[in-house]
């Protein structure tokens, strides 16, 4: 019964893999249709201050704003429904690995894998209500596909019972609360990165290309705090969680073990990120460069220290 | 001033307009409070926060001695030339170095630098009213406005006064040249950045003060056997600088039963561990017995102390007779497991047996099997075949040189091999409640079952397995958890609660009735600003109309 499951649960991943590809392509092709095309911003008038009427009142129109909305191209909107459908399997797989193990998908390298990129996916879409974030279909996608990839031929391992360490309450929320610090950081990478390019086509004055199409600098940082910000509060919880977890299972709530100490590494680089933001002179390309280099130590944590590094977190079960 | 002048929000310096400053000399108090002030500006605790995270990579490089002290022992060895280096720039004791601490200590003088001077702000804003409402509302943000012909700015600013006020807004109404309401709200984000701050401080005191006065201990017991918590009874003991014997409680406890759970069904996971359990008894003084269980990630609380189970293994009973027929030897050895399959390698010393002193080097392998070298490995990691294998040396232990020895190695440079390797004698063999006969009329040794009816069809009694606890007394952690949920609480409000303000302004028109204008201003990241400013306008659009 276990193996069943466990070979469904892949069937699912590697056809979840074959749909983001696609998506992947579709959003590709969308950034480069954007490229061709001449910014065409619709114009549509908006009233913000528009009121029903209030006691027989007229009922007057003070300010109106010129608002650019776009419309989804027909690339970005086929992208999106296989990314719903590719997300669908995904999750499918993550619930059949669960079923298969008889615990929560997430206590070793590959199932960590797999549930971060469910978890980039799910919150790319969600945020879709609020904010036109279609351009970063490719990336989220691309990134999904990369990190499947690597989880399912570099990571894999068969179902095995929960190892002993690991048979704590504390498993099911710490990782799953450092699984979505970690999404939220990779979705700021993102936006982060974004914005560095937006901010050196603005630089040098160009009007074409892709990121044309995609907001200023100004406000692609905005979004990147606000996601990171997000991440942070959850690393913070992750950090909090396992210092709990570390007392009960090893006797010490903090031992600088290494990856203890990658944790501590990372918090404090967004510490600094959320005050380089608050800083003058720091704001801009710097506070984005910071939010890189602390998305390169989330994967430095989760990859090299897993794997090269000694130390108490040997979950990786390879 | 409540905030570093780098302060994001903080007024721009005009310096920049006056290309020559011609800078007064400053006294030695001046040199103070230019230093105290770079201290505390916002680009020094960014860069001392990077520097942090800079100088916390090289205890991930090299093992630390508070984490792993042998690994360091055995970088030592593997490097003779590097390792002292390392150690001259204390990349051992990375957290505890001269330049991390340097580090964290300015960071954190700097972070009281900055808090101090914001709570007493903070204190001041908490009992102050709302600022005096701007002349104009327009270049705001979120403005909008609306006429009303019925009403009277009295009735307008009333109600939205008690509209703001039942919003959590705290209002002050202001008559100038238009009746107007200023309101102000989200004080609890400052707080909360003050209370993050604060705790982040309240830990490093907590873990600082703290470690002073908590220990922690490692004992192996052997099942059967007790632990007594006195300094004696530990294996190792690592107190803080405030702690020691004081320090502990006394009870005893004895290792009754520890018993494992293997798979069985998965057999691409076969023989893995799927649970442990400690079975004990604690005695506290004057008092009955209490039986208690120790589980990983359960460890049994006992007179204020905890008990940790951290690793296991088997400890062989052995038996030596020596030469002249007596019982010089006759105890469990802990073996340490040297794979997952519990192969275990452990050491004898049988400093009383004549005519020589005996050194034995064992592997115990709870369930033999043999390699196609000939050579034994364990297959498994419970009793299916146990097999104990002995090595034997004879000649001067060196016990009585004085200086400490590691009960889990034995030195052979000086004694002579008598059994298995070169000596030309077979590695002795043995299943429990065997023995076998040394060379040279030295004796016999004897493998004791625990279970006189172990035999070849059940071996599942028939060597005491050892637990290795972990005792530890930090009374200092409940503090720091409590320093914890601080940070964490005050990290939300801080990032999630708006700060804003809020106007309302009545103006008269010339031709009767008035135009209702409403306008906020965020204070900090505020990204509903203007969704919050439209809600205020039309809910007070509708409290006019009922």
């Amino acid at each position: 019964m276990t193996e069943t499951l466990a070979t469904y649960s892949l069937v699912a991943i590697y056809s979840a893999m074959a749909v983001y590809a696609l998506a992947f392509v579709f959003f590709t092709v969308d950034l480069a249709k954007r490229a061709s095309l001449a910014p065409e911003p619709v114009a549509a008038t908006a009233a913000t201050g528009q009121l029903t009427a209030a006691r027989g009142g007229t009922t007057t129109l003070e300010r109106t704003e010129t608002v650019t909305t776009r419309k989804r191209g027909r690339f970005e909107r086929a992208g999106f429904a296989l990314t719903v459908i590719a997300w669908l399997l995904h999750l499918g797989g993550a619930v059949l690995r669960g079923l298969a193990n008889g615990y929560v998908p997430w206590s070793n390298m590959f199932e960590f894998s797999l549930m971060m990129s469910l978890i980039v996916v799910l919150v790319f879409l969600v945020i879709q209500f609020w904010l036109d974030l279609g351009y970063l279909g490719a990336y989220i996608t691309g990134a999904a596909l990369i990190v499947l990839g690597i989880g399912t031929t570099n990571f894999y391992v068969d179902v095995t019972p929960l190892a002993v360490p690991l048979q704590s309450v504390w498993l099911v929320i710490h990782v799953f609360v450092a699984i979505l610090g970690t999404s939220f950081f990779a979705l700021g990478a993102g936006l982060s990165l974004l914005q560095l390019l937006q901010s050196r086509r603005e630089a040098s004055g160009k009007t074409d290309g892709f990121l044309s199409t995609v907001p200023d600098a100004d406000k692609l940082e905005t979004l990147a705090y606000r996601v990171i910000v997000i991440g942070f509060v959850f690393w913070t919880f992750t950090l909090i969680a396992g210092a709990i977890w570390a007392e009960r299972a090893w006797g010490r709530y903090w031992g600088w073990d290494t990856k203890e100490v990658w944790t501590f590494i990372i918090w404090t680089i967004y510490a600094g990120y959320i005050h380089a933001r608050a800083t003058r002179g720091w704001r801009g390309t710097r506070s984005a460069v910071l939010s890189l280099i602390g998305f390169g130590a989330v994967i430095f944590n989760y990859t090299v220290v897993n794997l090269f590094m000694k130390g108490l977190h040997a979950y990786s079960g390879l | 001033m409540s905030r570093p002048s780098d302060y994001v929000d903080a007024a721009t310096p005009d310096t920049a307009r006056r290309p020559e400053i011609t800078q007064p000399g400053l006294g030695p108090l001046g040199y103070l409070r230019f230093f105290w002030r770079q201290l505390t500006s916002m680009r020094t605790a960014l860069v001392l926060l990077l520097l942090l995270a800079i100088a916390a990579v090289p205890g991930s490089m090299w093992p630390q001695r508070s984490s792993d002290p042998n690994g360091v022992i055995q970088f030592f060895a593997d490097n003779p030339d590097l390792a002292p280096v390392l150690d001259s720039f204390q990349l051992f004791d990375v957290y505890t170095s001269v330049w991390f601490s340097a580090i964290y200590l300015l960071l954190f003088v700097s972070l009281i630098g900055c808090v101090i001077p914001r709570t007493t702000h903070h204190l001041k804003a908490l009992r102050a009213s709302p600022p005096k409402t701007p002349a104009r509302l327009e270049r705001l943000p979120g403005f909008t406005s609306r006429i009303e012909p019925n009403l009277d700015a009295a009735t307008a600013i009333d109600s939205a006064r008690d509209l703001l006020r039942s919003s959590g807004y705290r209002v002050q109404l202001f008559n100038g040249k238009d009746l107007s309401a200023s309101a102000e709200r989200g004080y609890l984000r400052e707080t909360g950045n003050l209370v993050f701050h604060s705790a982040l401080v309240g830990i490093l005191v907590a873990v600082g003060i703290g470690g002073g006065f908590s220990f922690s201990g490692q004992k192996v017991v052997i099942e059967g056997q007790p632990f007594v918590n006195v300094l004696a009874g530990y294996d190792s003991f690592n107190p803080g600088r405030f702690a020691g014997e004081h320090s502990l409680e006394p009870f005893r406890m004895t290792l009754d039963d520890f018993s494992v759970v293997y798979e069985e069904e998965n057999l691409r996971a076969y023989g893995t561990p799927t649970d442990f359990t400690a079975s004990v008894t604690t005695y506290l003084p004057r008092e009955e017995g209490q039986p208690g269980e120790v589980k990983v990630n359960h460890p049994l609380a006992v007179a204020g102390t905890n008990v940790y189970l951290l690793g296991n293994g088997y400890a062989p009973t052995i038996t030596v007779r020596d030469g002249e027929g007596n019982i010089a030897f006759d105890s469990s050895v802990p073996f340490l497991p040297q794979d997952q399959n519990l192969t275990s390698l452990g050491v004898i010393k049988v400093p009383d047996a004549l005519p020589e002193q005996l050194g034995m080097i064992g592997f115990f392998y709870p369930a033999a099997g043999e390699l196609h070298s000939g050579a034994l490995t364990s297959v498994h990691p419970d009793l299916v075949n146990p097999v104990l294998t002995l090595r034997v040396y004879t000649g001067d232990l060196g016990l009585d040189s004085g200086a400490p020895k590691s009960v889990y190695s034995l030195e052979t440079d000086t004694l002579t091999e008598v059994v298995g390797g070169d000596s030309g004698v077979d590695t002795i063999e043995l299943r429990p409640g065997e023995s076998a006969e040394l060379p040279n009329g030295l004796g016999t040794v004897t493998f004791e079952s625990k279970d006189p009816d172990a035999g070849p069809n059940n071996w599942a009694d028939s060597v005491p397995r050892f637990a290795s606890f972990d005792i530890h007394h930090v009374p200092s952690q409940g503090w720091v958890l409590v320093f914890a949920i601080l940070v964490l609480g005050g990290l939300l409000a801080s990032l999630f609660v708006p700060r804003r303000r809020m106007w309302v302004k009545a103006v008269e028109l010339p031709d009767g009735g008035i135009r209702i204008e409403y306008a906020g201003l965020a204070r900090g990241e505020d990204p509903t600003l203007e969704d919050a400013v439209a809600d205020i306008a039309e809910r007070h659009a509708r409290k006019l109309t009922t």
